[in-house]
């Protein structure tokens, strides 16, 4: 039997610096990578509830621009989270 | 105005989730089971792939192996589905107040009144199965029609990712060539018995005399009769619109068979001790006890016996169903799982006759005692205090029903038969 470990190589969970608005948004400013690297977030275009069949979750989906690409960063309950690119 | 009900449904709902949450079994078999080392090893839940190899649910691990030996267990986690199950009626609340659960995977929807802001109902079920998709990663199936026994046939009709429409104007053609198995309630006695008497479909039930479905299946089978008609007028409940509770329960299938009278004994005690207090709990006393016993073969049945009054006191309810379990078995063999059920439910400050030939004082004494009890362990945790009876199994009867997930089955008259 399977165990209950969810954890597999798509699923990215990294750490994020964001801030709260003053009317109660929260707003990635930052994601750093699993190697230390840090990414600033020039803007998000995009927030909404989604799934990620790629990383294997779902929660609220913030379509954010990193160096002029689009790149989607997922806030699952407690925990933020990116789909591994592959390939 | 007119009703428009759907019925969603997800579809593999458990295994569903862990499919989306586990991309590495995706393409594979899977089935949900519970522990083997517990016996609780019976599938729960199957993707399409197990189905297609024949694997059903309810059926135990080892016989699911066997039909389909690369199939992939993974054990359920309930805290995951529920919070699936929560954002799937988040997003039904966007479109009506009117949301019933059906179990944790289905509900229905009346979207009658948000037909001038968002369409037909046709339209409405589209985009909610479009969003579960999108928002969730899981599909459902939705059911549109006028009522909720048909819109719950029609999302089984088609699946995964779909909806069916089933109209006043076409529901002879859609809902009447189906089984008659498919209407909800019609389970496996009902079908024999219509099937014995050349009633195979929905619409041979339509076509019935409803006098000849009485005499055959008593209230039910005017019932069935009704909804095979469209004539369901059940409505669906608003949200929060708590259904009155009808019976209390526990069952367990217990970590090895029991042999005696003194295993039975020990494990009515928890049962009818979890009961009781979930009873005082919620301000109740009920009238009758309900016992059911399931043999290792699995054959099982259920008997009740009443009380002369109400009562939520577990010393009162388990010598009522020792009595009912020892004038029912014959042990014939060893027993695999037990459970009691306290129906005919009251409010426990109902005034009640007292007796001149059973002692008053005894039973007042009794009931603070168990309120004593309910304190004890809702201050220091449910093990802090036990039956001497469960000392001589060690640890193996020791389970504590009430905080084990359950999911119960949900009646469909709420609080109305």
């Amino acid at each position: 039997m399977t165990g209950r470990d969810y954890s597999h190589p798509g699923k990215v969970y990294v750490e994020v610096t964001a801030t709260f608005k003053e009317d109660g948004r929260l707003i990635p400013l930052a994601i750093v990578w699993e190697d230390g690297r840090r990414f600033c977030i020039d803007r998000v275009t995009d927030i909404r509830p989604a799934a990620s069949l790629k990383a294997g979750g779902c929660g609220i989906r913030y379509t954010c621009l990193v160096r002029g690409k689009p790149a989607y960063l997922y806030f699952e309950q407690d925990r933020w989270f990116v789909e591994r690119r592959t390939g | 105005m007119p009703r428009v009900v759907l019925h969603s449904d997800i579809n593999n709902f458990y295994a569903g989730v862990e499919c989306l949450h586990r991309p590495a079994i995706r393409s594979r078999p899977v089935a949900v089971a519970g522990d083997p080392a517990l016996r609780h090893g019976i599938v729960l839940a199957k993707n399409d792939l197990a189905k297609a190899a024949g694997v059903t649910t309810g059926e135990p691990i080892w016989k699911a192996l066997k039909r389909c030996p690369d199939l992939v267990l993974v054990p359920p986690n309930y805290p995951l589905y529920l919070r699936y199950s929560r954002m799937a009626r988040r997003i039904y609340g966007d479109y009506t107040d009117q949301v019933e659960p059906f179990g944790l995977d289905e509900a229905w929807l009346d979207v009658g009144g948000s037909a001038a802001l968002r369409g037909s109902g046709e339209r409405i079920a589209h985009e909610i199965r479009a969003r579960v998709r999108e928002e969730l990663g899981v599909t459902v199936s939705v059911g549109v029609s006028f009522n909720k026994v048909f819109a719950k046939l029609g999302s089984d009709m088609k699946k995964p990712d779909a909806v069916s429409v089933i109209t006043r104007e076409n529901f002879r053609e859609k809902a009447w060539p189906l089984p008659a198995k498919d209407l909800l309630f019609v389970g496996g006695a009902t079908r024999r018995k219509l099937l014995a008497n050349g009633i195979a479909t929905i619409g041979d039930i339509a076509l019935s005399s409803p006098v000849f479905l009485r005499s055959l299946l008593g209230k039910w089978g005017e019932v069935l009769w009704t909804f095979a008609n469209g004539n369901d007028s059940s409505p669906v409940m608003r949200t929060g619109e708590e259904s009155a509770i009808k019976s209390i329960g526990n069952s367990t299938t217990t970590p090895r068979d029991l042999a005696c009278d003194g295993d039975v004994r020990a494990v009515f005690c928890v049962l009818c001790e979890s009961v009781a207090a979930r009873l005082r709990t919620h301000g109740l006393k009920g009238r009758t006890l309900q016992i059911r016993v399931r043999d290792c073969d699995l054959s099982s049945f259920e008997r009740q016996g009443a009380f002369d009054r109400p009562t939520s006191l577990a010393c009162e309810m388990v010598p009522r169903a020792m009595e009912l379990f020892s004038a029912n078995y014959a042990w014939a063999k060893p027993i695999r799982s037990l459970g009691a059920r306290m129906t005919g439910l009251v409010p426990a400050d109902t005034p009640a006759q007292v007796s001149l030939f059973c002692d008053e004082a005894a039973r007042m004494k009794a009931e603070r005692l168990e309120a004593a009890i309910d304190a004890l362990r809702s201050r220091f945790g449910h093990y802090c205090i036990g039956r001497a009876v469960l000392l001589r199994e060690g640890a193996r009867f020791s389970i504590n029903p009430r905080d084990e997930h359950t999911i119960h089955p949900v009646p469909f008259f709420k609080g109305s038969v």
